[in-house]
């Protein structure tokens, strides 16, 4: 087969090449210019666009002497990722661009170019498993990242390659190592990729300006604090909520809910934020469609605990009953259903009831 | 595998590489006293005056350098700060908008960090500057300007400038005028004391010399303030130890070049020519960008550059990569991504024009089997490409 191996300069990516390669395929590396500006050199643990880190993987396709080609997919980037990402936070819900960036950018935009250039699949360093064409759970489970590869259709998936699924990531690196793959101790990337410093709530304030609103107790309605931006804050935060005056019952406060429109957070006390039906979009289904109603397990956020669940479509809309509560469930993230450790499908979630 | 991307780089003729292997393994320092300084220096001024006598120019009047680039620092910079520093009104740098990063970014550089004021001197849908732009940005206010610069032959499309009668204003106006004639040597007739710039741009592995020397042809008369301070080997104006083998090689592919450019030219436009003949009759929408006429005066004898309507040239590139051709979008890179080409809007074409445009150079080792190779390949590779945009 032709494949198109996604390479982020990373490790995972590059043995991911690797593997393909030695599977006998005719493998190009494509590392994906995400930014129109990158920065020259990654700081610690974050960011996949820098010039570092096309170099790295430059670096890496010349070990495993296969062609290398960037692609600018800035543009698509930016609109479809980064641009959802701030209108998604404005809209008071909290999304996870790298399910967007799957889902728009890697197994669409890039798939399909690589599918009119004669490629036949494309390769990527993901922690996930294909099994007769339907996807699960990675064997390494802390890496695990079915979850935001959950919108995939299963025409996508037919043009996917995981490798690195089956195998742990310390082993990963090893091979890395083993193959004189520079990257090997590279460390991994985490958080978001466009915001350089991690600091997502600043990088909002940057964007979406200062949105001064009160913070609210739902226990007694009485104004508790202030804000400058709802946006910033996401249900089930504990943290940085500057609020001084005490909870009634002493116990701490968590954010409840986050009202763009009326611009105002309200707080609560922990059990306020069980949630036992969540309301969410139009599904993908990452294989056949299961019979409705369907039982099985609902994760719902990265690296999140799963919870089983039933699940069915009400005017065509996924609804997931959940039989044990789950706590502080954000809108705008992504609930993923699995059947065991396949994943079954997925849908991003518009509301909760407790 | 065929390979059309001369303009990046082209192999050393083997006379420059016996020279330069023959020397790899001397040991002498041109600054040094004793013999085996001695020796060196011997070298280096041979190939001073070979260089120069293969330019027209005096042998004082050349500058080794580390490189293409290296040199069109040195002129822009060097220049303009000594006229800068004769007169401080002088701040306008005149840059053809066609320029060489190399070229372009040392003036901005200069824009941005010394206070320069830069006039992009516009050119037609050729590629080219008419003189009387030039004389239109002189007139205005020819006592700020500080340099003019615009190069002899384009990198991307192979148009040729009127050098000379740009040299003949600048001069009239008492601007000097620096020329990046990188492309140009071994494909057009060159004479530096003739043409009447003051610099001269030229670099060693665009004409079969090795990597990583070049040369400024920088007129006697004309203050440079240097860029790199040390030992001041090169006539105060650049220091580093020099490196005799690559110059002796730089040497001997120059004088080369220059005696075979008349031979070269006329096979590199016959190959050219069929190989545009050959991709207009196979993809009938090609556009071939650049100086039309094919006039090896008027352009590089070697260049071939077309857009493929509907076509992105990184797609075009990578399928005929696959296919054993080498070639190039001609476009800058940074981090490897393509931008649309500053040259191809500045001759007024649109970006979708400049994305979906492909350069294809000939050089001394062109056959017409790499010719061949193109037109065989084009018409499936543009349909392929086609069919990945929208
Ligand atoms: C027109 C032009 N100027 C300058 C350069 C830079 O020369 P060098 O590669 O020797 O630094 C090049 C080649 O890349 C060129 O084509």
């Amino acid at each position: 087969m032709k494949v198109l191996a996604a390479m982020s300069g990373g490790v995972d990516s590059a043995v991911a090449a690797a593997r393909a390669v030695d599977a006998g395929h005719d493998v190009t590396g494509v590392h994906l210019a995400l930014s129109p500006s990158p920065a020259s050199y990654r700081s610690g643990a974050r960011g996949c666009c820098s010039l570092e880190d096309s170099r790295d993987a430059r670096r890496a396709a010349d070990v495993l002497d296969i062609p290398f080609y960037v692609w600018d997919v800035a543009e698509r980037f930016a609109r479809d990722v980064v641009d959802d990402f701030v209108a998604e936070y404005a809209a008071g819900r909290t999304p996870n661009p790298c399910v967007r960036c799957n889902e728009r950018i890697k197994f669409a935009a890039v798939l399909d170019r690589a599918l009119a250039l004669g490629f036949d699949a494309v390769c990527t360093g993901h922690y996930a498993r294909l099994v007769d064409g339907l996807l699960h759970r990675a064997v390494d489970s802390g890496k695990d990242q079915s979850y935001v590869l959950a919108v995939l259709r299963p025409d996508q998936l037919a043009r996917a390659m995981f490798p690195l699924g089956d195998t742990r990531k310390p082993d990963v690196r090893a091979e890395a190592a083993a193959r004189g793959l520079i990257v090997a101790d590279k460390p991994d990337s985490h958080d978001i990729c466009f915001i350089a410093d991690g600091d997502t709530r600043r990088w909002l304030e940057g964007r979406l300006g200062s949105q001064p609103g009160p913070i609210v107790d739902a226990q007694t309605g009485d104004v508790v604090g202030g804000h400058d931006g709802a946006y910033a804050f996401t249900v089930g935060q504990r943290r940085g909520l500057g609020v001084t005056v005490p909870a009634p019952d002493g116990r701490p406060r968590y954010v409840l809910d986050v009202s763009v429109v009326t611009r105002t957070v309200t707080v609560g006390p922990e059990d306020r934020l069980d949630v036992r039906t969540v309301l969410a979009g139009e599904p993908t289904w990452c294989g056949p469609q299961p019979t409705l109603p369907w039982q099985g397990l609902a994760q719902l956020r990265a690296h999140g605990e799963v919870h089983r669940c039933t699940g069915e479509v009400v005017d065509g809309r996924l609804v997931v009953r959940l039989w044990d509560p789950a706590r502080g469930i954000a809108p705008g993230q992504t609930v993923a259903l699995y059947d065991d450790t396949r994943v079954v499908g997925s849908a991003t979630i518009n509301s909760t009831a407790g | 595998m065929a390979y059309l991307d001369h303009a990046a780089t082209t192999p050393m003729v083997p006379q420059a590489a016996e020279t330069m292997a023959a020397l790899l393994s001397d040991c002498g320092n041109a600054s040094s006293l004793h013999g085996a300084g001695r020796r060196a220096r011997r070298i280096v001024e041979e190939s001073r005056e070979a260089v120069a006598a293969a330019l027209g120019a005096r042998p004082s009047e050349v500058v080794f350098t580390g490189g293409g680039t290296e040199a069109d620092n040195l002129a822009v910079k060097g220049i303009f700060w000594s006229r800068r520093d004769a007169d401080p009104r002088r701040c306008r740098v005149l840059v053809s908008a066609v320029e060489h990063h190399a070229v372009m970014d040392s003036a901005e550089w200069l824009a941005a960090r010394e206070g320069a004021v830069i006039t992009w001197l516009p050119v037609d849908e050729t590629g080219r500057v008419a003189p009387q732009t030039l004389r239109d940005a002189l007139v205005a206010e020819p006592d700020d300007v500080a340099l003019v610069s615009v190069m002899t032959a384009n990198n991307e499309v192979g148009t040729v400038q009127p050098v000379d009668e740009l040299a003949a204003i600048a001069r009239e106006f008492g601007v000097p005028m620096h020329t990046d004639a990188v492309q140009a040597v071994g494909q057009l007739p060159l004479d530096f004391a003739q043409s009447g710039v003051d610099a001269m741009t030229v670099t060693g592995h665009k004409f079969g010399g090795p990597l990583g020397v070049a040369a400024l042809l920088l007129g006697r008369d004309v203050d440079c303030v240097p860029v790199l301070h040390g030992g001041g080997q090169e006539r105060d104006v650049r220091s580093g130890t020099l490196d005799v083998p690559a110059i002796a090689a730089f040497a001997v592919a120059a004088e080369l070049a220059v005696k075979e450019q008349p031979v070269r030219a006329e096979r590199l436009r016959e190959l050219r020519n069929s190989l545009v003949d050959g991709v207009v009759v196979a993809v009938p929408d090609a556009q071939l960008n650049g100086e039309p006429s094919l006039d090896p005066l008027r352009r590089l004898p070697g260049n071939a550059h077309f857009s493929f309507p509907g076509c992105e040239g990184d797609a075009l590139l990578m399928l005929l990569d696959a296919r054993g051709i080498e070639c190039s979008t001609g476009s800058a890179c940074s981090a490897g991504v393509a931008r649309p080409s500053h040259v191809l809007l500045a001759m007024g074409h649109d970006e979708a024009r400049a994305r979906a445009s492909l350069r294809f150079s000939l050089g001394h080792t062109s056959t017409d089997a790499d010719v061949a190779a193109v037109i065989d390949a084009i018409a499936p590779v543009v349909e392929r490409a086609r069919s990945t945009s929208g």
